[in-house]
């Protein structure tokens, strides 16, 4: 019963690098832009959100809904001013510009809040769980799970049943084309990466829910994401979702065998995928 | 009508000179210099290889690595291992820490060459990762803790008694010596290993595969023997460099030796502050990068965050660095790779 | 005055210059082909005009105002709508997506909207929720020219329509032109085959080497004189 269980564990866990996925999958979708700063961005928005509720007093879920159009602002102000300069046939820009970002934020943070690590304030219901048959689910990882649904659900509908994910998706085929439909490429590019933004403060608030952090876990958040997405295959995000969860299941087994090996375990799990499926479960047919 | 191509350049000839004159220096600097600068230039000339060596990776290569630890960290346990292991002298093994780094590079490529260009990045990341958690894993070299090399191993190290009786010097000092000549003898070979590379026919195909991939195998260059000749190149110099570094430190632990901030992040903005793609460009990077090291240093995390934020705006304002912005003014070139067409009456202007 | 002209317009791709100082004049109704052998510049002079490549701003007016600086999504808002050569649906989009997407710059106060744009080319209704790309070459330049007229376009700028397709099936295609012209919207035609352009133009621009070698009405224009501007006179 105790592999059900760690199993079942491993199921929600995925929920969460889902979430730290779709946004990373987003971005890539639309403009081929991989942003390596994408975790410390997720690691500041927990310290975002962990501001709001000491200021102001506000419970973690209130002050997630203030930190969306901060971060969406933000994310929108990156893209338009910072990362539309970086697009193009060179690789190398946007790479090294993000990986830049990535060191010039995680430090920031370092000056700003120290290394020390900090969690969100939990409450009854953060730390409560319900029964199901033998097996205990904590209601966090199950809301965790459920948000990580919805987002995609959410951005599903997006792309598909608005006139911006048609703008969305009409730009990643083609954006000079999409220019003579009255599209302007860099700001669909600047709307969603405020999206994704909105996507990692929720992301955020999990982080800082579940586990304690510190400014330096962003590069190891931004690599579980990366697997998700590798393993679900470029351009899906139910695709993600799967990645995160089989990251998440090799994370909890491997945990269960052996401590030491968790983080391990899931990177094996990665490179196996990527060993037999090269272009992921998932591939959209036309890249 | 008869024609010729050129590659050298008349202030190339000066420089060729002016850089014997230099080296010269450099061989002779522990009979005047202190500790200190030896150790410090040591640190310039390690960080100068791994710069050197990445930018043939991502410059000439367009292979953007952030897994460069990966290498470091292995050549460094490589050493370690033969030498607590083995019992070989720390100098010899260093020579084992390249051939540790390769015995991870084919793999690594093996994965990391099924993802392109962003992913690859990440891609070797991953891996880097898997490397660092695996050796934490090896009790026998201390685990997750790590380990020192014995007494007897860095005491009775070769040439150490000779360079203690030439310089009248004790033995850690002499250990620093030693290690100072091997890190110049290493940037010395890898500078001239990549500048002879990129004056081949090699050279030429590189550049190809970097500006028009189905352009270069259209006139019959083979990419993918490229990308793997560059990787393992990069991944061999890198273990020795990595195998040197911790032969000096003498210490090792898997955060240490596997640390993506110490051996990719720096190396990244050395080489994007210098000048990607120009052999001249790490060399002025690792020299800016030194002042603003001894500028900063008591800020701690601002140094990090002020070179970040240089790279990213040389990156957006001058893709080429500050070399590039140099040689574009006056028109420099100390290492000429570019080819000039002479004679058939098409006299051509600079490139 | 006309709705839109050129004037001495100049452009290049890097070094290489394609268009040397070319006029042309669009009047309100009116349809303009330009016709002209490959490399003569005719889908460069589209691409100006559209904003994909930039300008001088005098170098195009468009009702008066200096347009030729502008980038295409502007360009499109204020009225010009490109059919681009090669059609260029977005293969993610289904036939209606793509038709709905060509008015998201602007919507414009006219006859045209999905109902209309079906009408005009029935056999779309039947395959809305196909993939734009997995239609035939004639039904795909459908879509493209349904795209453009969504915005309701007061220029329309047609890049090579016919290219690659069917003679019966070229027919269909410019069968649709009158109804476009009588809701409203002067045409620029650019075109390879003489005859098509000659039909359907009250006037032609013949262009050779990026300038305008000939002008005038199809009627006033010999065989000889167009032969001549087209692969340049036999000296």
């Amino acid at each position: 019963m105790i592999w059900v269980d760690t199993i079942a564990q491993g199921i929600l866990l995925g929920g969460l690098y889902a979430l730290f996925a779709a946004g990373l999958s987003l971005v890539f979708g639309i403009m081929r832009l991989v942003n390596l700063a994408h975790g410390d961005l997720i690691v500041m928005g927990a310290y975002l959100i962990l501001v709001l509720v000491t200021l102001l007093g506000l419970s973690p879920f209130i002050a997630v809904l203030v930190a969306m159009p901060l971060m969406f602002a933000l994310g929108w102000g990156l893209q338009k001013h910072l990362l539309n300069r970086t697009l193009g046939d060179d690789i190398l820009p946007p790479l090294l510009v993000t990986f830049g970002l990535s060191v010039v934020l995680q430090n920031a943070l370092l000056e700003g809040f120290s290394a020390d690590s900090q969690r969100l304030p939990t409450d009854m219901l953060t730390t409560a769980s319900v029964q199901i048959g033998s097996i205990a689910l904590g209601v966090m990882p199950l809301l965790t799970f459920a948000s990580a649904i919805l987002v995609i659900i959410c951005l599903n509908q997006i792309f598909y049943r608005t006139s911006l994910g048609r703008a969305f998706r009409a730009t990643s085929d083609d954006p000079v084309t999409a220019s003579l439909m009255g599209i302007k490429p860099n700001q669909v590019f600047a709307v969603a990466t405020g999206i994704a933004m909105i996507i990692v403060t929720i992301a955020a608030l999990y982080l800082g829910l579940r586990s304690n952090f510190d400014p330096n876990i962003g590069p190891a958040r931004l690599i579980y994401a990366f697997e998700a997405v590798i393993i679900g295959g470029l351009g899906s995000l139910w695709g993600t979702l799967i990645g995160g969860i089989i990251i998440g299941v090799a994370q909890t087994v491997g945990a269960a065998i052996n401590p030491e090996w968790q983080i391990l375990a899931g990177h094996i799990a990665f490179l196996v995928v990527l060993l037999i499926r090269p272009r992921g479960l998932f591939p959209r047919a036309n890249d | 009508m008869t024609y010729f191509v050129q590659t050298r350049t008349t202030i190339s000839g000066v420089s060729t000179a002016l850089g014997a004159a230099i080296l010269f220096c450099l061989i002779l600097l522990p009979f005047f210099a202190g500790r200190g600068l030896i150790q410090d230039m040591f640190t310039i000339l390690t960080m100068l290889v791994l710069a050197q060596l990445w930018n043939l990776l991502a410059g000439y290569g367009g292979l953007v690595s952030i897994g460069q630890q990966a290498f470091v960290g292995m050549g460094a346990y490589t050493l370690f291992g033969v030498v607590i292991l083995g019992g070989v002298d720390p100098v010899a093994a260093t020579l084992c820490s390249g051939l540790g780094a390769l015995v991870i590079a084919v793999p690594t490529a093996f994965f990391a060459f099924r993802l392109n260009g962003a992913y690859f990045a990440i891609g070797t990341w991953v891996i880097a990762e898997v490397v660092r958690l695996l050796v934490a894993q090896w009790k026998v070299l201390g685990g997750g803790t790590g380990t020192s090399l014995p007494r007897d191993a860095t005491g009775n190290m070769w040439f150490v008694d000779g360079i203690k009786a030439l310089l009248n010097i004790k033995t850690s000092a002499a250990r620093d010596v030693l290690a100072y000549w091997l890190a110049l003898a290493l940037a010395v070979a890898t500078i001239a290993g990549i500048y002879w590379l990129l004056r081949t026919r090699r050279g030429l195909a590189l550049a190809a595969v970097r500006d028009n991939i189905e352009a270069a195998k259209s006139v019959g260059v083979d990419a993918a023997r490229m990308k793997w000749v560059v990787f393992l190149t990069s991944a061999f110099g890198t273990g020795l460099a990595g195998g040197l570094i911790y032969m000096q430190k003498a210490r090792i632990s898997p955060d240490a030796a596997f640390s993506v901030t110490d051996w990719t992040a720096y190396v990244i903005f050395i080489v994007v502050i210098g000048g990607i793609g120009t052999i001249e460009g790490p060399i002025l990077g690792v020299l800016i990068f030194v002042v603003l090291q001894s500028l900063l240093a008591d800020f701690g995390s601002w140094y990090l965050l002020s070179l970040g934020l240089l790279a990213i705006v040389i990156m957006l304002v001058a893709p080429r660095g500050l070399w590039g912005l140099l040689s574009e003014r006056t028109g420099l070139h100390i290492f000429p790779v570019q080819r000039r067409l002479h004679g058939l009456g098409l006299e051509t202007s600079e490139e | 005055m006309a709705l839109l002209q050129t004037d001495e317009l100049i452009a290049h791709y890097g070094d290489f210059q394609a268009l040397f100082g070319v006029d042309i004049t669009l009047n309100e109704a009116e349809v303009v082909a330009i016709i002209g052998a490959n490399g003569a510049g005719k889908t460069t002079l589209m691409r100006s005009i559209s904003g994909v490549l930039r300008n001088a701003a005098q170098a195009i007016k468009f009702d008066g105002a200096a347009i030729g600086d502008r980038p295409a999504d502007e360009i499109m808002a204020k009225g010009l709508a490109m059919v681009p050569e090669g059609r260029r649906l977005f293969p993610s989009l289904s036939v209606e997506e793509n038709l709905l997407i060509g008015a998201y710059g602007r919507k414009g106060e006219g006859h045209w909207t999905l109902d209309t744009v079906y009408n005009l080319f029935p056999i779309l209704r039947a395959k809305r929720t196909n993939p734009g790309t997995a239609l035939s070459g004639g039904q795909q330049q459908m879509v493209a020219i349904g795209r453009a007229l969504m915005s309701n376009p007061r220029v329309l700028l047609c890049d090579e329509i016919s290219l690659g397709l069917a003679p019966v099936v070229i027919k269909d295609i410019y069968k649709a032109v009158p109804a476009i012209k009588a809701a409203g919207a002067s045409l620029i035609v650019v075109e390879q085959d003489i005859g098509q352009a000659m039909a359907v133009a009250d006037r032609v621009y013949c262009m050779m080497e990026g300038q305008v070698t000939l002008s005038g009405t199809p009627a006033s224009l010999s065989r000889d004189a167009i032969h001549d501007a087209y692969f340049g006179a036999v000296a």
